[in-house]
């Protein structure tokens, strides 16, 4: 639906229709934000990115042929806008992560064998704007590695395709999958440990 | 795949592309015996199911401040003159 959406904004703009601008750069102006201030965790520097990105899109829009190629061409300018701006105090330090780290801590023998968990039940999927468990999230997806979280933003926050991704990030679709599925397990370590701090305190 | 420890590990290393249907379809089925007698891999599996919904949901706490008029006046001219240029 996204993707129909935002290829019909771009088909539009290039036919100059009126109000199209607007409503692309409302619709983009906000993505690339939200994108950038995940990525480069600066408000600042992901307004100028979000500006940056859409000047660029607009200078060389007519080079792009294809309207449903135009979100993968504006997250690349966002994400290369971003690397100029990084401030690389703010994140975590680059590293490759193991799928063994993440491996969870299994007990007991055949049929009671179990591992470390918490209660993922009751976890809501929706209203997570303002919760804690969102603000957990954010510091988690802060956390990992650039190369990693650049995936993970791109692929489950932006919901772009792999192909996509690695045409964004200058990856091969291997590798997208690889740092997707480390991502993934460090984001769930990090939201596993405070679900399960939370139901030590308020079982 | 029987139920072994280092099958669990096995299982683990493929459970993203698992949930984004990536996989072949005899891995998959390997898999989903493995998960139907596994309980902890079932269990870990809809945590990290919940996690990539999560991430689907996941917005920044704040949004951008309002286009200023000279930042948008910026954006408008260079749209302008990308139209000229496919129009000419």
């Amino acid at each position: 639906m996204e993707q129909q959406r935002e290829k019909e904004l771009a088909v539009a703009l290039l036919a100059g229709e009126p109000g199209a601008f607007d409503r692309f750069v409302e619709y983009f102006r906000s993505k690339v934000f939200g994108y950038s201030w995940l990525m480069c965790g600066h408000r600042e520097d992901a307004e100028e990115v979000a500006q940056e990105a859409l000047l660029k899109a607009f200078e060389n829009f007519d080079q792009i042929r294809d309207p449903e190629r135009v979100r993968a061409w504006i997250f690349r300018v966002a994400k290369n806008a971003c690397l100029m701006k990084r401030r690389k105090s703010v994140f975590a330090p680059e590293r490759e992560l193991s799928l063994e780290e993440f491996l969870p801590i299994a007990e007991g023998e055949g049929e009671h064998r179990h591992i470390e968990i918490a209660d993922w039940s009751k976890v809501p999927d929706k209203e997570l704007l303002n919760s804690e468990l969102g603000d957990r999230l954010r510091q988690a997806i802060a956390e990992l590695p650039e190369s990693y979280r650049s995936v993970l933003l791109l692929r489950d926050v932006e919901e772009l395709s792999t192909e996509e991704t690695a045409q964004v990030l200058d990856l091969t679709i291997d590798v997208v999958k690889t740092r997707l599925h480390r991502a993934r397990l460090a984001v769930r370590q990090k939201l596993d440990a405070y679900l399960r701090r939370e139901h030590a305190t308020h079982p | 795949m029987p139920h072994t420890p280092e099958n669990c590990k096995e299982v683990f290393a493929m459970l993203s592309q698992y949930l984004d249907l990536e996989l072949p379809s005899d891995d998959c089925q390997a898999i989903e015996e493995h998960l139907a007698g596994c309980a902890p891999c079932m269990e870990f599996l809809e945590s990290l199911k919940k996690t990539v919904k999560l991430c689907h949901e996941c917005q920044p706490s704040t949004v951008p401040a309002p286009l200023t008029p000279e930042a948008r006046r910026e954006l408008e001219g260079a749209w302008k003159k990308m139209l000229e240029r496919r129009g000419g």
